[in-house]
C-alpha cells in the first residue's frame, strides 16, 4: 500500500487494496439486503394484513427493533458463530458470510417495519375495492406488494443505507481481517486508529459518495413512483 | 399494460442473481489453505504483517488471516477455539496459557522494544533517562499526564509491570493525570500527542506514526523495555478445528533460520524494527 | 357484447335482515325482494341505511340477523355481481391497467384482456386514455372509470353508491347514459341517489329508506304520483325527516 498517496490519488488511480474494500462492502452490505428483503418484506405483509391477538405489541416491538444497536447484534452474532457457541461447527466466524448475517439481522427489522407500514396504509386505501373485486388472498398480497413497490424500495434503499454505514457488528464478527473481512468502514476505524488518515479519508469519501448515491436513487424512486400515485 | 409486472419479475430476478453472484465471487476468493492467527494491534499497527504475510503466503501457500485485538482478547479468541495460531508478547499471560493446556508447546520468535514517548515540553524532566523506573516515578511525582492502553494488551501488561519496578501501586497512586483509554496503541498515541502527555509504545508503532505532534522519545533502551514474543498453536485436543498441520507450518517457518531472517528484514526509515531469537531457549 | 338477461344471483332476498355496528343499528328488519329488469334505487336522506344496504346485498357485509340470498341460495360468492362506491380507489396503476386488473382478477383469459379493456373504455367514454396514471383523472372520469372495473367481470347486478353525488351535471349525464346503457343492455342496475331528479329519470322501483327501515317500496311511477305514507308525502315535498 503507498503511504504517502493522497486520498484522491488513491481513488483516481484505482488503488487496488481500496477497491477490494469497497467491493467486499458492497458485497456484504447487499447481500445482507437482499436476504433482509426475502424475509422481511412478507414478514411485514403477513403482520400488516393478519389479525391476531398481540398484534399492536407485535408492531411496536418490531418498530423499536429498527433501532437496535449494531454492537449489541455483533456481540450475539459472534457468541452464535464462536467454535464454543451453538453453531460454532459452521466454522463461520471472522467470514464474509459471517458479517452478512449480522447486517441481515440489522437490516431486517428496519425493512419489516417500513414494509408492514407502508402495506398496512395501502391496505386501508384499496380493501374495499379488492373485496368488491372478490379478489382471492394471494392475490391481495401480491398486488400489495406491486403497487406499493417504490415505497416498498425505498424501505430497501433505508436498509442498505444503514448496512453500508455500520462498523459495530461487521468488526466484531468479521475480525477486520486485512484482505478478506476489512470493509470501507472497518477499514476507516483501523486506519484512523493508526493514524493513516490518507488512506481512511479515501474510503471514507468512497463511502459517502455511496450514501448520497443511495439517497439520490431513493429520491428518484419515489419521484418515479408519483407517477402512478399522483 | 399487462406484461410489464412479467418484464419487472425479469429485472428484479436478474439484479438478484447479480448480487449474489459478486457475493460468490467475494466467496469463492476464500482460502483452502488458510489459517486465523489471533495476534495484537500493536503488531499489526507495526506494519509487520502487511509484509510478512505475502512472503509467508509464497513461501509456504498458506494464507494467514490475522485478526488483531488486545493480548487479552487474543488469548480468550484461542480458548475459545476461534483461531489456529496466538502470536501475542505478553509472557506471564503465555504461560498460563500454557499452563492451562490450552496450547502444547510456547516457541520465543522476535522482540521489540517499548520506547517512553512524551511531549518535547517533557514536564516531568526526565528525557534521555536510562532507568525507565526513575523515570516513571518523576512522571508520578510530577503528576504529568500519562495515557495508558487500558486494554489488557500486552503493552498494558508491560506498562503494568513497569509501574511495578519502580515500587509504585499505580491502581492506589493513579489521580487524573493518569488516563486509561482502552483502546489500540495508534489510537493511545494520537491521545497522547493531544493531550500533551506520556505514553508507553512499541517502538514500531512509533516509527510507523506519521502525525506525531509534539511528540517525541524520552527513554529507551533500558532491558526492562524489551517486549518478547512468542506464538503457539493452539491444542487441537481441546479444539478438533484446528489446523495443525499448517498451523504448525506457519510456526516452523517463522521460528526456521530463513524466517527469522525475514523477521529481521523488516525495516521502516532504514530501522530494524524486531529482532529474532527464536534460538534463545530463555526469550 | 351480450350480457345474459337473467343471471343467477337475481332475485336478491332479504329476509328480516339486521345489521348492527356495536351497538347501532343500521338496518332494522329488511325484508325486500329486488327482482330482474329496471333499476331499483334507493332514496333516503343521510344516514338512512343505503350505502349499508348496497353493501349488504352485494354480500360485502353479513347480516347480524336474518339472512340474505341470491337467486334462491345463500352464501353465494360474489363473482357475477359488481359494486361501485362512492368514492372509488383507483388502483396506482394505469387507467388500462386498472381495467386489468379487474380482468385478471375475474379470471379472464389472458389473450383477450386487451380487447375486452379497449371494449370497456369505449363504453364508458374513456376511450384512448389507456396509457394515463388512474390517479390523474377528474373526478368524473376516475367515476366512469369505476364503472368500466365494475362492469369488466360481466356482472349480472350492479350496485352504485350515488355515483355522481360529486360530480357536475355533465359528468352527471354521462354517468347516466351508461347506467341506461347498462341496464338496457341487460344487468340489473341497484343504485343509490339522494337526487331525487336522478331517481325520477332512471329509477324502475323505488325502495325509500329511513332511518335503517323500509319505509315503502314500489313501481317508481306509482311512487312518485302518489305514495302511500306520511313519511314518503313529506319527503318528496323536500321536507327534512328527523
Amino acid at each position: 500500500m503507498t503511504e504517502n498517496a493522497s486520498a484522491l490519488h488513491l481513488i483516481l488511480t484505482g488503488d487496488p487494496m481500496l477497491f477490494g474494500i469497497v467491493r467486499l462492502s458492497l458485497a456484504v452490505s447487499l447481500s445482507a439486503v437482499l436476504f433482509a428483503a426475502l424475509i422481511g418484506v412478507p414478514l411485514g405483509a403477513l403482520i400488516a394484513l393478519t389479525q391476531f391477538r398481540g398484534r399492536e405489541p407485535v408492531v411496536v416491538v418490531l418498530n423499536a427493533l429498527m433501532g437496535l444497536p449494531p454492537v449489541v447484534v455483533g456481540l450475539s452474532v459472534f457468541l452464535l458463530l464462536s467454535r464454543s457457541g451453538p453453531l460454532g461447527s459452521l466454522g463461520l466466524l471472522f467470514t464474509p458470510e459471517a458479517m452478512v448475517m449480522a447486517q441481515t439481522v440489522l437490516v431486517t427489522p428496519i425493512i419489516a417495519a417500513l414494509a408492514r407500514q407502508t402495506i398496512e396504509d395501502l391496505w386501508i386505501e384499496y380493501r374495499d375495492e379488492l373485496d368488491a373485486m372478490d379478489v382471492g388472498p394471494v392475490l391481495r398480497v401480491r398486488t400489495l406488494i406491486w403497487d406499493a413497490r417504490f415505497s416498498l424500495v425505498t424501505a430497501l434503499l433505508a436498509g442498505f443505507g444503514r448496512a453500508a454505514a455500520e462498523v459495530g457488528a461487521i468488526l466484531i464478527v468479521g475480525g477486520n481481517i486485512e484482505g478478506f473481512t476489512r470493509t470501507m468502514t472497518t477499514a476507516i476505524a483501523l486506519e484512523t486508529s493508526k493514524g493513516e488518515l490518507q488512506l481512511g479519508l479515501g474510503l471514507g469519501i468512497v463511502l459517502l459518495f455511496i450514501i448520497v448515491l443511495i439517497n439520490a436513487m431513493a429520491w428518484g424512486v419515489r419521484r418515479a413512483g408519483e407517477h402512478f400515485a399522483a | 399494460m399487462p406484461g410489464t409486472s412479467r418484464n419487472t419479475g425479469r429485472i428484479v430476478a436478474a439484479i438478484m442473481i447479480g448480487i449474489l453472484s459478486v457475493a460468490a465471487a467475494q466467496g469463492l476468493a476464500q482460502e483452502e489453505k488458510s489459517i486465523v492467527v489471533a495476534s495484537t494491534t500493536s503488531t499489526q499497527d507495526s506494519g509487520l504483517f502487511d509484509y510478512l504475510l505475502p512472503i509467508v503466503r509464497q513461501k509456504t501457500g498458506i494464507a494467514v488471516r490475522v485478526v488483531a485485538q488486545g493480548t487479552g482478547q487474543a488469548l480468550d479468541t484461542a480458548r475459545r477455539g476461534d483461531a489456529d495460531v496466538v502470536l501475542v508478547h505478553a509472557k506471564a499471560a503465555e504461560l498460563k496459557f500454557l499452563a492451562e493446556g490450552e496450547s502444547l508447546k510456547r516457541y520465543p520468535v522476535m522482540y521489540n522494544d517499548f520506547v517512553l514517548i512524551g511531549p518535547k515540553t517533557d514536564p516531568a524532566g526526565i528525557k534521555g533517562d536510562k532507568d525507565i523506573a526513575k523515570a516513571l516515578g518523576k512522571i508520578r511525582d510530577k503528576q504529568a499526564s500519562f495515557v495508558s492502553r487500558g486494554d489488557h494488551s500486552g503493552t498494558h501488561l508491560a506498562e503494568l509491570d513497569l509501574w511495578k519496578d519502580a515500587g509504585i501501586d499505580i491502581d492506589k497512586d493513579r489521580g487524573r493525570w493518569y488516563k486509561s483509554v482502552g483502546q489500540g496503541m495508534g489510537a493511545a498515541l494520537n491521545i497522547a500527542g493531544a493531550s500533551n502527555a506520556y505514553v508507553l509504545s512499541d517502538r514500531g508503532t512509533w516509527i510507523h506514526l506519521k502525525a506525531r505532534g509534539e511528540l517525541d522519545i524520552m527513554v529507551e533502551g533500558d532491558k526492562r523495555l524489551f517486549n518478547q514474543y512468542g506464538v503457539m498453536l493452539v491444542n487441537p485436543a481441546r479444539h478438533p478445528n484446528v489446523r495443525k498441520e499448517l498451523g504448525q507450518r506457519f510456526i516452523d517457518y517463522l521460528i526456521s533460520p530463513e524466517g527469522q531472517r525475514d523477521i529481521a528484514n523488516y525495516k521502516i526509515d532504514g530501522k530494524q524494527l524486531f529482532h529474532p531469537d527464536a534460538d534463545d531457549a530463555g526469550a | 357484447m351480450s350480457i345474459p338477461a337473467l343471471g343467477p344471483d337475481i332475485p336478491i332476498r332479504l329476509f328480516e335482515v339486521d345489521v348492527l355496528a356495536g351497538n347501532v343499528t343500521i338496518l332494522d328488519r329488511v325484508s325486500i325482494s329486488i327482482g330482474a329488469g329496471a333499476p331499483t334505487v334507493l332514496i333516503g336522506a343521510n344516514g338512512s341505511g343505503k350505502t349499508t344496504f348496497l353493501r349488504a346485498a352485494m354480500g360485502l357485509i353479513p347480516p347480524s340477523r336474518g339472512r340474505i340470498t341470491w337467486g334462491g341460495r345463500e352464501a353465494v360468492p360474489p363473482t357475477r355481481r359488481a359494486i361501485l362506491f362512492q368514492r372509488p380507489v383507483m388502483l396506482r396503476r394505469s387507467v388500462a391497467g386498472n381495467i386489468v386488473y379487474a380482468l385478471t382478477a375475474a379470471g379472464f383469459p389472458r389473450a383477450q384482456l386487451e380487447q375486452r379493456t379497449d371494449e370497456l373504455l369505449s363504453l364508458v367514454g374513456l376511450a384512448g386514455l389507456q396509457a394515463r396514471p388512474a390517479r390523474r383523472l377528474s373526478g368524473g372520469e376516475q367515476q366512469r372509470l369505476a364503472l368500466a372495473r365494475a362492469l369488466a367481470r360481466h356482472p349480472t347486478v350492479l350496485f352504485l353508491d350515488e355515483p355522481t353525488a360529486n360530480l357536475d351535471p355533465a359528468a352527471t349525464k354521462a354517468i347516466e347514459n351508461i347506467v341506461q346503457e347498462v341496464s338496457a343492455g341487460g344487468v340489473k342496475v341497484v343504485m343509490a341517489t339522494h337526487d331525487l331528479g336522478e331517481a325520477r329519470r332512471l329509477a324502475g322501483d323505488i325502495v325509500f329508506l329511513h332511518r335503517g327501515g323500509v319505509i315503502e317500496s314500489g313501481p317508481a311511477d306509482v311512487f312518485f304520483a302518489a305514495p302511500a305514507t306520511d313519511d314518503a308525502r313529506r319527503f318528496l315535498a323536500g321536507e327534512l325527516l328527523i
